[in-house]
């Protein structure tokens, strides 16, 4: 069967739209709180022990630093969440992907439909995030606006990369695996809490394979207003990365939902 | 109209297999549903009957042979060909998380519907099932015949000219299945062209046309209920409890068609009740009985009395 994506896969994209309205006050929650918690508890209690980070040859506080990575966490936590265990709930539990199926709509179409959704929820996450950083003065604009659609881009990668898993894992639990394996060394190790250049150097070659530490990369450079090559070097790693996942998620998930 | 010169099947079956690595769950079928008829697919669990379906309604592809729906091939106008059909899948396939008119409005959507369609039509369907107090309802609060009967509903917004349902009542009570049968019957009246896979056979024998028997990816037996009763059992049966030598000699010796089952002996006839005045005479038995035979027996007899595990 040839790889057929028409517009359509904008219908997926709205069933999603409407059980999250449906749960819109538990959905909003999470991207509202979570930048409280992380600025209160690195902003208040980190302050003390660290006064400023050196970035881009000149010193900025450490608040400034890690408010532009906590929005890069969320672009990346949001898609692969929605794209692992959300999407593995409506495939394997609602057999939501079944019904679709017996539509009009093809496989490729509903990969590709919940692949833009997990970014949009990145990108809803973000805006949330952005109104809320920005009240203290976390953000430069214009430039910062430019985040949002980095934060589609970053969830169109991470959901890609979700996807792919989950069209290899038979159980929902072995999504503990990736999330163990490839979120948590991110979420720690890609420039996020402090600059890469604090790590050993073969430790910091291997950050920069890390999509986080590009995502990273491209949203600070953003929040800060810099135009500089790494954010360049950024933006087309995170491109070829969506390149590369994209078709590889469509061709798992195909092989699974396909019998 | 030009279907009335020319009258095409609504499906057309030819020589369609299909393989899961080395296992063959349909092997070398075929099959012709015509316009307005409710054709039935039987057979015990793993015969192949929703692999045979799945490959019709384009949810998986054929491994070979060709299928024609409405005159399109599958393999190249599926799109064309899902547009025109209602699905009704052996899961709950409905989403929980919203309310059944929102069902309604989501699964229209995937048909380009729009909303005020959408609308219109579920509150139709919604009273032709006896859901309307539910619209509002979220589909978790909703019984297991509600559910099914939603399933159904919600498979009819397209307006489909061919209606497919994969076990449409297994797991429901006495009058939820009653209640189903009566709404698949309203929807033959007007004229709608059904395939219907079953292991019931009271729900084969009263609602289908025509119908297959298949077991092991093949098909054993095509025709109408009653023709294939009187094909393979007869009209009657009678049933002999713990058969004794001498019936068994005297069966043989009559050649009756019969299946010995070591304590019980069913034996097929034509015209039983002068046979059965005879055995029930000459052979002193615990219990015997004559009864009609029913698609029951045809079913048993062509695919066994293993158990499918």
């Amino acid at each position: 069967m040839n790889v057929n994506i028409s517009i359509r896969f904008m219908r997926i994209w709205q069933r999603n739209l409407t059980v999250y309205r449906e749960n819109w006050k538990v959905n909003f929650l999470p991207p509202l709180l979570e930048p409280f918690f992380y600025l209160l508890a690195f902003g208040i209690g980190f302050s003390g022990l660290i006064n400023s980070v050196s970035y881009d040859s000149r010193e900025v506080s450490y608040v400034r630093f890690i408010a532009p990575a906590l929005v890069a966490i969320n672009i990346m936590n949001n898609a692969f969440f929605e794209n692992t265990f959300g999407s593995f709930v409506r495939m394997y539990y609602q057999k939501t992907f079944d019904a679709m199926m017996a539509t009009p709509l093809n496989a490729e179409e509903i990969i590709t439909g919940e692949i833009v959704w997990g970014a949009t929820k990145s990108v809803i996450g973000t805006v949330i995030m952005l109104i809320v950083i920005s009240f203290f003065g976390l953000v430069s604009y214009p430039e910062g606006i430019l985040i949002v659609f980095a934060a589609f881009l970053g969830g169109i990668a991470f959901g890609s990369t979700a996807m792919f898993f989950t069209g290899m894992v038979e159980r929902i639990e072995l999504f503990n695996l990736p999330i163990f394996l490839f979120i948590t060394p991110m979420f720690l190790f890609g420039g996020t809490f402090f600059p890469i250049t604090g790590l050993p150097v073969w430790a910091q070659h291997f950050a920069l394979v890390l999509p986080l530490t590009h995502l990273v990369n491209l949203v600070r450079a953003l929040s800060f207003g810099i135009w500089n090559s790494e954010l360049l070097i950024s933006f087309c790693y995170l491109t070829v990365f969506c390149l590369i996942m994209f078709p590889l998620a469509i061709f798992k998930m195909r092989r699974r939902l396909i019998k | 109209m030009s279907e009335k010169n020319n009258p095409q099947p609504v499906i057309a079956v030819r020589n369609l297999k299909k393989s899961f690595g080395s296992f063959t769950a349909v092997n070398d079928i075929s099959f012709c549903v015509d316009k307005g008829l409710c054709f039935g697919i039987l057979g015990p669990n793993g015969a192949g009957k929703t692999s045979t379906i799945r490959m019709i309604y384009g949810f998986s592809p054929l491994t070979s042979g060709d299928i024609f729906v409405f005159g399109l091939d599958i393999k190249k106008q599926y799109r064309a060909i899902k547009a025109r059909v209602g699905v009704c899948q052996q899961d709950n396939t409905l989403d929980p998380d919203l309310t059944v008119m929102q069902n309604f409005e989501v699964f229209a959507r995937y048909f380009n519907l729009d909303k005020k369609t959408a609308i219109d039509r579920a509150s139709s369907l919604l009273k032709i099932f006896a859901l309307e107090q539910r619209r509002d309802a979220r589909v978790t609060e909703l019984s297991g015949g509600m559910v099914r009967r939603l399933v159904i509903a919600r498979a009819l917004i397209n307006k489909p000219e061919l209606l497919i349902l994969d076990e449409p009542t297994t797991g429901l009570d006495p009058q939820s299945r009653h209640q189903l049968w009566e709404r698949l019957e309203g929807l033959k009246k007007q004229g709608m062209t059904t395939l219907l896979t079953t292991h019931y056979m009271d729900e084969a024998a009263r609602l289908c046309d025509k119908l297959v028997i298949m077991d092991q990816g093949k098909i054993l037996a095509q025709g109408s209920p009653q023709s294939l009763i009187s094909e393979y059992t007869g009209e009657n049966i009678i049933e002999v409890a713990e058969p004794e030598d001498d019936l068994r000699a005297f069966s043989r010796e009559k050649k009756v068609r019969q299946e010995d089952l070591g304590h019980r002996m069913i034996i097929y006839a034509e015209n039983g009740h002068e046979l059965y005045r005879e055995i029930c005479g000459r052979f002193t038995h615990k219990s015997c009985i004559l009864r009609s035979a029913t698609l029951e027996d045809v079913f048993l007899k062509l695919t066994g009395r293993e158990l499918r595990e």
